[in-house]
């Protein structure tokens, strides 16, 4: 008998919903009728013998580079149709509900490119420094593994991470109206000693980092953030840069806009000026209501958001004992302070961060409650080391209107139903 | 070319930093080292940097000799531009419309074009030679360049001639209407720790659920996944 001969998982969420809960609701209840096993059903996942443990496993090296169970295949990175003409142009996004602690696995992190994925062979590979330097200069791979190493735990969010929700709630669930935010553990040196090395002219004021790929994606950095704390990074989570991660280098950028941390980084110019690139004019620029637009917002604002239960994520247990849990992140320092409410913001209650907490990195919070299988209306608050309070969405169209895509860091409302299913909703 | 007289200038202040740092070595008699560094990379070649240096500013750095006017660049657009952007700069399907759109900023469906929304014409030049045609990057010659960007003007209403020669003199005089319009960043705009606490008890008298994504669910897997508003790119 094939041990590859398994029963399926339930995937679609759109498929009989109501009978997966009241199933695994009734498997619970089985055992949690307590004290009195005897009259209760026995569970066939214990009294019969199962393939695995009675055959043997794969052996060792069965997969040299190993791959998630085939029981979580449902966990993958997803795309939106019709945000996008092209998908060499585009963005998927990340299953924030399905991820737990604060890493994303490598191979979970979204993906956003202006021209495809660049396979950059790294024997091929060169950076350049040019401009207002001394000495231009130019390094291969080797060269940057040569300077001081560092290692940082950052978030990169895209400026229009939950920019689809500006009118209101359209997509139903957190991966994809907050998923294109990652965070890894960068292996890198930093930007500073290259540019030192270079040689800063007086007037060096910006730089621009430029893509090798075939969209050439370029920025305007000012010159106190490249020497601050920005990064080449060659390494994520340990391993070397996904190619859509920017293989074999890329530029990291801590707490600001993910469009600045170039990919594929081939050169970088040192100016006097900003360049005003199409990417921080015709697009990352923020429209207000009055037709004015912002420009250089580079700081990604504090924001939270409830991962579980959430519209793809259900609960899928009966009233009783729940875990909600979250994520929270700010471009300007760390999260001591997450609320949550689980009546749409009338009342409101410590959450716990737990795990690392670390500078402009994803903190982990959850609360723990007793559901009364009621319907809620769920929300988190983030609250960052600044005293910068997570907006709610009204008060950020108040300031702002409805046309600025980009920076929506506002309060999400989850609508739990009787039934456990979720839905994106906005209150009053 | 704006580098020259830059370059002299900070040459004599290097220079100054120098002597400075002389004087320093000998005041505190420190024995002779590598000022800085780790002596790592190469010196650029003149041409690698040439090779690589695509990049054009507000102020005309970086713009190459050449020019062109709107009616050769109404036939490169045909051939190299229109599959995406229309015959007009109108846009095809949800690709990026590049003409039009005056006075709709303010509007609930803003159009941001070359004419209606950037800022610099030297964006279109960057852009255009360092990523289009899309697919076929940095291909274009420089009057090529010159030549669709002159008639992206035309389209725009910006420039009426199309005989008008754009060229690497005469660029940064061609100003576009919207540049007055962007603004620094004011944030935070919205109420912070300073302001007051958060509530945290009590905090309105109901609660009523006013928006759904239901209404318009154009979540993937849902039968309709070209309905949704708004883009990301």
């Amino acid at each position: 008998m094939s041990r590859k001969k398994r029963t399926s998982i339930e995937t679609d969420l759109t498929a009989s919903r109501r009978d997966f809960l009241r199933s695994s609701i009734a498997a619970g209840g089985a055992l949690v009728a307590g004290g009195t096993v005897a009259h209760a059903e026995s569970d066939p996942a214990i009294t019969d013998l199962q393939e695995w443990a009675r055959y043997l496993g794969d052996g060792v090296d069965n997969a040299p580079y190993g791959v998630p169970s085939e029981f979580e295949k449902h966990v993958v990175r997803r795309h939106v149709g019709w945000l996008t003409a092209s998908v060499e142009s585009s963005v998927n996004f990340t299953p924030l509900h399905e991820l737990d602690g604060i890493i994303t696995p490598n191979g979970l992190c979204f993906e956003r490119h202006h021209g495809g994925v660049a396979e950059v062979e790294p024997d091929k590979y060169r950076l350049m420094i040019n401009g207002l330097v001394e000495k231009p200069l130019v390094f291969t791979i080797d060269d940057l593994k040569r300077f001081p190493r560092q290692n940082h735990v950052y978030f990169l969010e895209c400026a229009a991470n939950s920019g689809m929700e500006w009118r209101g709630a359209q997509l139903n669930g957190c991966q994809f109206t907050h998923g294109m935010v990652h965070n890894v553990m960068y292996t890198g040196v930093p930007l500073r000693y290259l540019l030192e090395e270079a040689g800063l002219k007086t007037n060096a004021k910006w730089i621009m980092p430029e893509g090798g790929d075939s969209s050439g994606m370029n920025r305007s950095i000012p010159m106190f953030k490249a020497l601050d704390d920005c990064l080449i990074a060659f390494k994520m989570n340990g391993e070397a840069l996904r190619p859509e991660q920017g293989y074999p280098a890329r530029l990291v950028v801590p707490g600001w806009e993910g469009n600045m941390w170039v990919k594929w980084i081939r050169r970088i110019e040192v100016g006097d000026e900003p360049w005003h690139a199409r990417e921080e004019t015709s697009k990352y620029t923020d429209l207000m209501e009055n037709g004015k637009a912002r420009r250089f917002t580079w700081e990604m604002d504090c924001k939270s958001v409830i991962t579980n239960p959430s519209p793809q994520a259900p609960l899928k247990h009966d009233k009783g004992a729940t875990v909600l849990t979250g994520l929270a992140w700010s471009g300007r320092g760390t999260i001591p302070r997450v609320d949550v409410t689980l009546d749409g913001g009338r009342n409101w209650h410590a959450a716990r961060v737990d795990g690392p907490s670390l500078d402009k990195s994803l903190h982990r919070f959850y609360y723990e409650f007793d559901w009364n299988g009621e319907p809620l209306l769920l929300q988190s608050r983030a609250i960052d080391s600044t005293g910068y309070v997570q907006p709610t969405k009204d008060e950020l169209r108040q300031a702002r209107g409805e046309n600025s895509i980009y920076h929506n860091n506002g309060i999400q409302t989850w609508h739990l139903k009787k039934s456990g299913e979720v839905e994106n909703v906005e209150v009053s | 070319m704006l580098k020259f007289p830059e370059g002299i200038a900070v040459r004599c202040a290097a220079a100054a930093t120098v002597l400075a740092g002389l004087f320093m070595a000998q005041a505190l008699a420190e024995p002779s080292k590598p000022s800085k560094g780790f002596g790592l990379g190469r010196a650029a070649t003149v041409e690698e940097v040439q090779a690589w240096d695509i990049d054009v500013r507000p102020d005309g750095q970086g713009l190459p000799k050449g020019k062109g006017n709107a009616a050769k660049g109404e036939a490169i657009f045909a051939a190299k531009c229109a599959i995406c952007h229309g015959d007009f700069a109108e846009g095809v399907d949800r690709w990026p419309v590049l003409a039009g759109g005056v006075d709709t900023l303010k509007s609930d469906d803003p159009v941001k074009t070359v004419g209606s929304y950037w800022p610099y014409l030297s964006t279109a030049y960057d852009y255009i030679y360092r990523a289009m045609p899309y697919g076929n990057a940095q291909t274009l010659k420089p009057n090529e360049v010159y030549s669709i960007i002159a008639y992206l003007l035309l389209m725009n209403d910006i420039i009426e001639d199309e005989e008008f020669e754009l060229s690497d003199e005469n660029f940064t005089t061609v100003r576009l209407p919207n540049e007055k319009n962007f603004i620094d960043d004011p944030r935070p705009d919205t109420p912070t720790l300073k302001d007051g606490e958060p509530c945290m008890k009590d905090c309105k008298p109901e609660v009523k659920v006013t928006k759904r994504a239901r209404v318009l669910d154009v979540t993937p897997k849902n039968e309709d996944e070209n309905a949704g508003r708004g883009a990301i790119d």
